[in-house]
C-alpha cells in the first residue's frame, strides 16, 4: 500500500470513527454534529446564502492578506539580502519571530484602522510576511554561482539575470514561502475575525456558537477545512513540481 | 592509433608562441584578491599565447590559480596587472565568440534540455529557424536526441555536462574554455566525454583551453600541456603531445601516452610536495 493511500485510509477512518461514536451517542450531539450532519449542515449554509457575505469578506481579506504578504515580503527580502550588515542584525529577530503571539497587537490595530477588515488584513500580513522574507533569502543564497556567471558569460545585463536566472532558480524556495504566506494569512484572518470583526467566517461562528447555533457553526467550520484542504493540495500540487525540477 | 603511427614525441619546454597565428594571449598577466586581513596573490605574471584552432591544457596543483587565469582570458575577471587578449582586441567583458563550461552543473534546472540547449541563441535574438536547426544539430550530436525534452534533474550528472557542452557549441564559439568540466564524473564516463569533446573540437575547429587536475585527461586531449607551479601559479613547463589531430581515447594505451603523463608527474609532483610540505590545500 502507498504511503497516499494509507494516509487516505487515515484520515476516512478517523471521520468514521468520529460519525460512529455521534451516532451511538458517545459523543452527544449538543457537543458534536456528525460528519454526514456537518456535511449537510455545510451544504445548506452555501445554499442558503444567508452567510455568503461573510464568505465573500474571509475570503475576499485572505486573499489580500496573502497578496500583500508574498510582495511585501519578498520585497523586504531582496532588499534584507542586498544589505549584508543589516541581514546579520536582522536575522536573530526574523529566526525567532513566530515565538512572538501575533495577535497581542490587535489593540494597537484597532486603534489605528478601527474594527473592521484594515486591522485583519494587518495582523494577517503581520503573521504571514516574515514566511515569505525568510524564504526569498533563503532562494537568493540558494542560486548556484555558477548560474549567475552562466548569465555573464551570455552577456547578460544585470536585469536579465535577474528576471531570466535568478527568479527562476530561486522560484522552489519562494514557494514555500508562498505557501506559508497562504496558510498564515488563513490562520490570520479567520483568527481575527473572531476578535475583531462583525463580519466574516471567524465572525459568523463565534456568532452561532454564542446562539448555540450548532449547525450553521460546524457547516462554517467545514466550510474553512474543505477550502483550506483543496487551496493546500492544488499549492502542493504545484510545489512537488517545482521541488521535483530542483533535484541536482 | 599508436605513438608511433602519431610520429609523436616529448619535446623539451617549448616556446610560448607557436608558430601558428595567435588567436589568445596573456602577457604579464598577474592577479591579486584582498582579503579581509591579508592580500593573495593567485597569479602570475603569467604568458601564454593560445594557437588558432590549438587544443591547450592547463594542469596544476590545487589552488594555483588555473581556473583565475580561464575567468581573465573569459573576461569574467579582471587582471591587476598584464593585458589579455582575443583575435587581437583586449578582453574586457566577456568577448564574442567565446563559451565557457564549468565543473559546476549550470544547466538550468527549470528548462528541458532543448530549452537549455537554444537559451543563448534566444538571447542572442537569433531567429526561430536558425534556433531550431542549431539545436537539433548539438542535441544530437551530443547523443541527447532522446532526451531532448526531459528536465535536467532526470539526467545523470555526465548528461547534464552534455547539455552544457551542447548550450556553448550552439553558440559556435571561435575558443572554448572548459573550467574542469568531467572533474565530477566517473573514470569511464571522462574517457568518453573526452572523446566527445575531441570530436567537437575537430568538427568546429575552434580553439580550446583546458583546466583539468587530471593528468591523463590532459595528455590524451591536447595538443600542448602547460603546467603551473604553485600559488602565485606560473607555468613552469610545456609539453608538446605531438598527437594526431584525428586521436581519440584509444591513445591512453600506447606507450607516449605513458612518456607525456611521466613527464607532466615529474614537474606536477615537485609542486605537489611544496604544498604537502607547507601544509596548504
Amino acid at each position: 500500500m502507498t504511503e497516499k493511500r494509507l494516509r487516505i485510509l487515515v484520515v476516512l477512518g478517523m471521520i468514521a470513527l468520529v460519525e460512529l461514536l455521534c451516532r451511538t451517542g458517545i459523543i452527544p450531539y449538543t457537543v458534536m454534529m456528525s460528519p454526514i450532519q456537518m456535511t449537510g449542515e455545510m451544504v445548506r449554509v452555501l445554499a442558503s446564502g444567508q452567510f455568503s457575505a461573510d464568505i465573500v469578506t474571509s475570503f475576499a481579506n485572505i486573499a489580500i492578506a496573502t497578496v500583500v504578504s508574498i510582495l511585501l515580503g519578498f520585497v523586504l527580502g531582496l532588499i534584507i539580502y542586498a544589505m549584508p550588515g543589516v541581514r546579520r542584525a536582522l536575522e536573530p529577530l526574523l529566526a525567532s519571530y513566530y515565538a512572538v503571539p501575533t495577535f497581542v497587537f490587535y489593540p494597537i490595530f484597532v486603534t489605528l484602522f478601527g474594527v473592521g477588515s484594515a486591522s485583519i488584513i494587518s495582523i494577517a500580513v503581520l503573521l504571514a510576511v516574515v514566511s515569505m522574507i525568510t524564504a526569498t533569502l533563503n532562494g537568493l543564497d540558494r542560486i548556484p554561482r555558477v548560474l549567475r556567471k552562466t548569465g555573464q558569460i551570455y552577456r547578460m545585463s544585470r536585469v536579465q539575470t535577474a528576471l531570466l536566472i535568478e527568479l527562476p532558480a530561486a522560484l522552489p524556495y519562494l514557494f514555500t514561502g508562498v505557501k506559508l504566506s497562504v496558510a498564515y494569512s488563513f490562520i490570520g484572518v479567520i483568527a481575527s475575525e473572531f476578535i475583531l470583526s462583525g463580519a466574516g467566517i471567524g465572525y459568523a461562528i463565534a456568532f452561532a456558537y454564542n446562539l448555540f447555533e450548532n449547525g450553521d457553526m460546524y457547516g462554517l467550520m467545514l466550510l474553512v477545512l474543505v477550502v483550506v484542504t483543496i487551496v493546500n493540495t492544488a499549492l502542493n500540487m504545484i510545489d512537488r513540481r517545482l521541488q521535483a525540477r530542483r533535484q541536482r | 592509433m599508436s605513438a608511433a603511427s602519431s610520429g609523436a614525441k616529448v619535446v623539451p619546454l617549448s616556446p610560448q608562441s607557436p608558430a601558428r597565428e595567435v588567436h589568445a594571449q596573456l602577457r604579464g598577466v598577474t592577479r591579486v584578491f584582498q582579503l579581509p586581513t591579508s592580500t593573495l596573490h593567485a597569479l602570475g605574471p603569467i604568458d601564454l599565447d593560445l594557437a588558432k584552432g590549438e587544443f591547450f591544457s592547463v594542469v596544476g596543483p590545487s589552488g594555483c590559480g588555473k581556473s583565475t587565469l580561464l575567468d581573465i582570458l573569459a573576461g569574467l575577471s579582471a587582471p591587476q596587472s598584464g593585458t589579455a587578449t582575443f583575435e587581437g582586441k583586449p578582453v574586457s567583458g566577456v568577448p564574442d565568440g567565446v563559451g565557457v563550461v564549468f565543473q559546476e552543473d549550470a544547466s538550468f534546472p527549470w528548462l528541458n534540455v532543448r530549452d537549455n540547449v537554444a537559451f543563448g541563441l534566444r538571447r542572442a535574438g537569433v531567429d526561430a529557424a536558425e534556433i531550431a536547426r542549431r539545436v537539433d544539430y548539438a542535441v544530437g550530436f551530443m547523443g541527447l536526441k532522446d532526451f531532448a525534452s526531459s528536465y535536467p534533474a532526470q539526467l545523470s550528472g555526465g548528461m547534464r555536462q552534455r547539455v552544457c557542452i551542447a548550450r556553448t557549441l550552439v553558440m559556435q564559439p571561435r575558443l572554448i574554455l572548459l573550467d574542469e568540466p568531467f572533474g565530477a564524473l566517473d573514470q569511464q564516463t571522462r574517457l568518453l566525454m573526452g572523446d566527445e569533446l575531441l570530436r567537437l573540437w575537430r568538427e568546429t575547429s575552434a580553439t580550446v583551453l583546458l583546466i583539468t587536475h587530471a593528468l591523463d585527461e590532459a595528455a590524451m586531449l591536447s595538443d600542448r600541456v602547460g603546467v603551473m607551479s604553485t600559488r602565485p601559479g606560473t607555468f613552469i613547463d610545456f609539453v608538446e603531445t605531438g598527437w594526431e589531430r584525428d586521436r581519440d581515447s584509444r591513445v591512453v594505451s600506447t606507450p607516449h601516452f605513458g612518456d607525456i603523463t611521466a613527464r607532466l608527474w615529474e614537474k606536477l609532483r615537485v609542486e605537489a610536495m611544496k604544498i604537502m610540505a607547507s601544509g596548504k590545500d
